[in-house]
């Protein structure tokens, strides 16, 4: 494997991260134009949006920032986005992409990371518990309205 | 959740076999090292080759050597070889009247049950083994010298 280098999003990554994390039957496009314009067009410390390049491919993404008060919550850096590729997983990308996003939200100012995985991905639950997290102070709860 | 005494000796023995797959190792040898009875760990062994956990190797210097990933063999994949994480209401006898309570209660267990179940089938034994190494890294730089030196030395 070549030089991999770990670097910040930049707006003409749009269409690659769309590909990285394109699912069957669902259109996306719409939600990583949003994404791109609050977390790369705006530049802001507490948001970080990076990707994984090796030459001129995409290798992966992760993305967080630091969120302050909800649910009664001290600011906190969330990541709420990580993606590797199927073909490169298990190669350190995802361990290099989480270290620096933690070390991005240390210096926007916060001493805590969290974030939210569906209980059924176990690789990515995995993969978090691999890296240190643990269940938190806050628990989620949710309840069918129709 | 307590976990049975089979879960426990195959959580130590597995992870013991993990820490270097290279590795042979007796019944005696992981029953030496933990203080745990080589009897029921032989057992345990026995029900981690039929599953193909660990593999036993015959002939001189034989024993027992990892056979998973541990990227991928998780705390769950392992207890579940011994027994089944379910809450149990020891009620043995009730009458109509109690039925929504204990339903309401196994509604309660049952979802404690899933994120207990959540927990272990995602802590992988690469994860544990790392965090081991750590805590112990860390103990034995608190450890006064002399008695670091010592448990080094055994």
């Amino acid at each position: 494997m070549s030089k991999i280098t770990i670097r910040d999003a930049i707006p003409s990554d749009l269409e690659a991260i769309i590909a990285l994390d394109r699912t069957p039957n669902e259109d996306k496009t719409g939600y990583w134009q949003g994404i791109f314009q609050h977390y790369v067009v705006t530049g802001r410390p507490d948001r970080v949006f990076l990707v994984a390049q090796e030459g001129k491919s995409l290798l992966g993404f992760i993305i967080g920032e630091v969120r302050a008060w909800e649910f009664g919550s001290p600011p906190c850096g969330w990541v709420f986005a990580l993606r590797v590729s199927h073909t490169t997983r298990e190669g350190g990308i995802g361990t290099r992409m989480f270290t620096e996003i933690c070390e991005r939200l240390k210096k926007a100012g916060v001493d805590t990371v969290r974030t939210m995985v569906d209980i059924d991905n176990k690789l990515t639950l995995s993969f978090f518990r691999g890296m240190g997290l643990r269940t938190g102070r806050y628990v989620e709860l949710e309840k069918r309205i129709d | 959740m307590k976990l049975n005494k089979a879960s426990l000796f195959a959580l130590i023995s597995v992870l013991e076999l993990a820490r270097d797959p290279e590795r042979q190792l007796s019944t005696s040898d992981i029953a030496d090292k933990y203080g745990i009875s080589s009897h029921h760990l032989a057992k345990v062994m026995r029900n981690l080759v039929h599953q193909g956990v660990v593999q036993a190797m015959r002939g001189v210097g034989g024993g027992y050597r990892f056979a998973g990933n541990v990227n991928r063999t998780t705390l769950l994949d392992i207890i579940q070889l011994f027994e089944t994480l379910e809450s149990e209401l020891d009620l043995p006898h009730w009458n109509k009247a109690a039925e929504p309570v204990v339903s309401e209660l196994h509604s309660v267990t049952s979802e404690i049950d899933t994120v207990t179940r959540a927990i272990l089938d995602t802590v992988t034994l690469a994860t544990v083994l790392k965090n081991t190494r750590a805590t112990g890294e860390g103990a034995a730089e608190e450890s006064p010298p002399g008695r670091a030196a010592k448990t080094a030395a055994g």
